[in-house]
């Protein structure tokens, strides 16, 4: 989704949004190493400059039994040269290495789409355990699909046969067959990856010179085998982007990345607590080996100890964070009142994922709203961020660190499964561009008097490290008596005290709100927060583009929330709120600004495909050939030749991007 | 107290703060607070680098009354607590103070994982064998048929022993004292001096909901008979010096035998060795009654501590690298777009 760094064009934006991008899904037994196949086929295309966006999906057992449906991985990518901002919501191109991802996967493709198969895997023994009563491959059920069979199980035996490896590591290599004729197929360079093999592999360079001579024999089969209508080389134009350096991101690199960054700004050293859970334990990983950015990061005993430590960082000077998923940020929730009461800076990271319970651990969900905003004992309110992508991921942790010690407060910042694994182009940020704000420890006593529980004018209390001479003092989960904190169980102190904390975190300063895309009033506003972002905005996108009266907001600062919604939201007729769980920000936003909120809901552990959302929209408007309202219908005909609605002269554009002033 | 002048000497006074104690009167918890602010100065501890860090119950009230950084947290945490704390400053003196159930119930896990790690603190567990907060309910140290609001016709879980459950997680530094007893301050300080985890288990009397229950002991009259009080490099006497520990070598365990005119070698007494971890299974194992009650530093063997395997880690793997932010945010493949491809 490089259109974070892309202004739209008029061109694209009325683009016919298939015509320039191909999706395609790699699909095998979970041991078929299908995530490295689409790791390294994003890295080429980006590599190509094509914008793109992934979407990973594989079961939560380490290694399902063979050949079985529930074994199935997946790696999905919508790849082309308009701007890209989901993973796509039909296949036009399946790869299947086995039957049971035949199975699995065939459904999801666009009709006509394409189906390479390896029929070496179509056995009796395969096609029984994808419960196929017969082989798809051959009985004609797969006919308003084109289909492409061949035995790559063999072709790939007889690739790396100079080298002299056992049948079952020679079969290993099957999939680098497979990305090598993906590679043909949209006309990539093979060098990267041929690099890659070789570091990958640096130990044992004969399993480097095999796979590499798999990727070299499924590329030369594209370009030598006769082959039939379907099968022909694709080439994808280049995507436009703002010009700068791009890498790809995940959601949890970017978010490390950017808990880094913030650190830096605020010069505070990190302290991470965590503890392994899916999705969330990748940004454990990635932040274990940046020691010398002054980050500490300590694997726990568990989600508490993980939170606990973090608060016990925070206490002696670090910035304490910590991240999980759902049923470990449950487990949280007593030490977030700690912070709360205590009042120390922390960055709680949930990678959201189905629940409830263990739910679904690899799927993706956005159901922790509620945990976030409402989830813990007591009035004990919590700054709350939502990350669009995984691009957005960096800028939001930078923001997650800055209330925090700005605030000396407790921040949880949601991102969800699809976020953290799903990559996307990213063009890297420039540092210098971002305003630095140090943290500044109380070391003296002030003038008047050292209060522990003092407060400056955002309420925040003084930040003072253990080890300061002359302002010893005692915090601890006991109400505090206002100013010096100590045991205080009083009844007016209790409602006063209630009342700071609710203030202080009310009044943190968020940008206003603005409108992504559309009007700042109309018909109909599409209201989404988290990683509906990509399939909202292109189906408002192409529901504008055939004239619809339809705008996007979407929400980052979930609590509180920005200041001008309230008045936003309601010049609209109607509220649309696309949500993963069952209408949770809908339930926030009706309580919040009494405006008839309506839920658009999807729980299926897959992301909203935008012909869903785009279908929505229509349902929510009078049914199309209805004319727009005059001075949206004068101003899209003076642009003739435009046709998309979201086109305005500059003034208003610029309204609409700064936002809606309350 | 704000200027950076060293203090050269504190007095137990200069531990005291402003806020009222409230634990019940004749409550055990009041001598151990004693015990600790004299022996504060004699360690030649400094308060602002003192940060003590408890968790729920009776006796985590203790940092409110202590003049030094505090941190009373939620039940059972003050172990992960403390392990942040000293992890974020290890020069910071961290004293973690718990009762059996914050350490045992709630906190078990924690407390267990402290003590292998060998986070370099002192934990000093106040054991009264109840729930004094919540009004007397039988906690995880109770003995078998402990009669309380939640157990009408007697408790009937076996009891957690805390040396034996410290010395098995791996415990460098396993203590017992009794809080009335003026070697408290002495096995204090050998926990202080101790680097690692230094566990103390503290015998602690509730004087409301389970009144003398180590009176067979602890109290005066029955001291010199029950209690033995270890010394490296000592024999394990007790009772004047009349008995003695000796080994049942057929069975091996310890068993008690008499010693006459003082002659314990000749009764087979076993010289207390602190580093002998089999000697200190045994010690804490002892069933009272049959035995003494083995008191003091029961075993003190040092090992490297878990801050500092950390930082030296860290610094390990950050040398000869520069932290340059830009760098790591431009790290593997990059590709660079010169122009807008479509802009004209």
């Amino acid at each position: 989704m490089a259109t974070a760094a892309h202004e739209v064009t008029p061109q694209e934006a009325s683009a016919h949004p298939t015509a320039e991008s191909v999706v395609v899904r790699f699909a095998g037994d979970s041991g078929d190493g299908m995530q490295l196949t689409g790791g390294q086929f994003t890295l080429s295309t980006a590599l190509s400059g094509n914008d793109l966006a992934t979407f990973p999906d594989f079961p939560a057992e380490i290694r399902a039994p063979q050949g079985t449906l529930f074994g199935v991985s997946a790696f999905q990518i919508n790849f082309g040269s308009t701007a890209i901002e989901t993973a796509g919501d039909a296949p036009d191109v399946l790869i299947a290495m086995n039957p049971a991802a035949l199975k699995v996967n065939a459904p999801a493709l666009k009709a006509g789409g394409l189906i390479i198969a390896d029929e070496g895997e179509f056995g009796e023994r395969n096609l029984a355990k994808a419960k196929y009563a017969a082989n798809p491959l051959t009985d004609g059920s797969l006919a308003k699909w084109q289909l492409l069979s061949f035995n790559i199980s063999q072709l790939t035996l007889d690739a790396v046969k100079p080298f002299g490896l056992g049948n079952k590591e020679a079969l290993r290599c099957k999939n680098m067959w497979t990305l090598g004729l993906a590679l043909w197929m949209f006309d990539r360079d093979r060098a990267p990856i041929v690099d890659w093999l070789k570091t990958k592999f640096a130990k044992a360079p004969v399993l480097a010179e095999a796979n590499i001579a798999a990727l070299n024999a499924g590329h030369a089969y594209g370009e030598t085998a006769e082959l039939a209508g379907p099968m022909k080389q694709h080439h994808i134009g280049v995507a436009p982007t703002a010009p700068g350096l791009y890498r790809t991101v995940t959601g949890a690199e970017s978010i490390s990345m950017g808990l880094v960054a913030g650190v830096q700004l605020a010069n505070v050293p990190m302290f991470f607590g965590g503890y392994p859970i899916t999705p969330a334990s990748a940004i454990l990983h990635f932040l274990s080996r940046l020691k010398e950015y002054g980050v500490t990061t300590f694997q726990a005993e568990d989600e508490i100890a993980a939170i606990a430590s973090a608060i016990g960082a925070s206490y002696a000077g670090q910035l304490g964070v910590t991240s999980s998923s759902g049923p470990g940020i449950a487990l949280k929730g007593e030490a977030m009142g700690l912070a709360i009461m205590t009042e120390l800076p922390l960055v709680i990271v949930n990678s959201q994922r189905g629940g409830p319970s263990t739910g679904l651990p690899t799927k993706t969900e956005q159901s922790d709203l509620y945990q976030a905003v409402y989830g813990r004992n007591g009035d004990a309110p919590m700054p709350v961020l939502a990350a669009r992508s995984p691009s957005d991921c960096f800028d939001v942790a930078i923001e997650a660190v800055r209330i925090a010690v700005q605030y000396m407060t407790p921040v949880m910042l949601l991102t969800d499964g699809y976020i953290a694994n799903a990559a996307e182009p990213w063009l890297v940020p420039d540092m210098s561009s971002y305003a630095p704000f140090p943290v500044e420890y109380l070391e003296e006593v002030p003038e008047g008097g050292f209060l522990p529980y003092g407060r400056d004018e955002n309420l925040k209390r003084p930040w003072v490290k253990p080890g300061t001479p002359g302002l010893l003092h005692r915090i601890g989960g006991i109400e505090k008596a206002i100013g010096t904190g100590n045991i205080d169980y009083g009844a007016e102190n209790h409602q006063k005290m209630t009342e700071i904390r609710r203030d202080k975190v009310a009044n943190i300063a968020v940008p206003d709100q603005i409108v992504e895309l559309g009007e700042t009033s109309g018909k109909l506003a599409i209201v989404g927060w988290g990683s509906t972002f990509g399939p909202i905005h292109q189906a408002v996108r192409r529901a504008r583009a055939r004239g619809r009266d339809v705008a996007h907001i979407h929400i980052r600062h979930i609590w509180p929330m920005p200041a001008n919604l309230g008045d936003l939201l309601k010049g609209y007729d109607t509220i649309l709120v696309p949500e993963m769980n069952t209408g949770q920000l809908k339930t926030v936003l009706r309580d919040q600004f009494l405006v008839d909120a309506k839920p658009l809901n999807k729980v299926s552990g897959q992301p909203f495909l935008i012909s869903e959302i785009e279908a929505a929209i229509d349902g929510h408007l009078p049914p199309e050939g209805e004319l727009l309202p005059a001075d949206n219908q004068q101003l899209t005909t003076d642009e003739s030749g435009h046709d998309d609605g979201s086109l305005r002269p500059q003034a208003a554009s610029a309204q609409s991007a700064e936002g809606h002033s309350a | 107290m704000n200027d950076m002048t060293p203090i050269v000497k504190t007095t137990p006074k200069d531990w005291e703060t402003d806020q009222e104690v409230r634990w019940c009167p004749g409550c055990g918890d009041y001598a151990v607070l004693k015990a600790v602010q004299r022996t504060m100065p004699e360690i030649g501890a400094r308060p602002e680098n003192t940060v003590f860090v408890s968790g729920i119950g009776c006796s985590s009230r203790f940092p409110y009354y202590m003049e030094t950084y505090g941190f009373h947290t939620i039940h059972g945490r003050a172990p992960a607590v403390a392990t942040g704390v000293k992890l974020a400053n290890p020069d910071l003196d961290v004293w973690i103070i718990t009762g059996d159930g914050d350490a045992l119930s709630i906190g078990g896990n924690h407390t267990m994982h402290l003590i292998r790690r060998n986070l370099d603190c002192q934990v000093l567990l106040f054991n009264n064998e109840i729930y004094g907060l919540t009004k007397g309910q039988y906690s995880p140290t109770s003995r078998v048929g402990t009669r309380t609001p939640s157990t009408p016709f007697g408790s009937v879980d076996t009891p957690a022993n805390p040396c034996a459950f410290a010395l098995g997680a791996g415990g460098r530094f396993i203590a017992r004292a009794i809080d009335i007893h003026k070697n408290l301050v002495g096995v204090l300080k050998a926990a202080h001096a101790h680097k690692g985890t230094g566990f103390v288990e503290i015998f602690q009397n509730c004087i409301v909901y389970n009144d003398d229950v180590f009176a067979p002991f602890a109290e005066k009259k029955n001291a010199a008979a029950n209690q033995l009080w270890v010394e490296h490099g000592k024999p394990l006497v007790f009772e004047n010096g009349t008995k003695g520990l000796a080994m049942d070598m057929e069975r091996l365990v310890l068993k008690v035998v008499d010693v006459v005119d003082g002659d314990w070698a000749a009764a087979g007494v076993i010289v207390h060795d602190q580093t002998n971890r089999g000697l200190a299974h045994m010690l804490v194992e002892m069933p009272f009654g049959m035995f003494p009650m083995a008191l003091g530093v029961l075993f003190d063997d040092p090992r490297p501590t878990f801050e500092s395997a950390v930082v030296t880690q860290n610094a390990e793997a950050a040398k000869g690298k520069t932290p340059d932010l830009q760098k790591l945010l431009s790290q593997g493949q990059t590709w660079q777009v010169e122009k807008e491809p479509r802009v004209e």
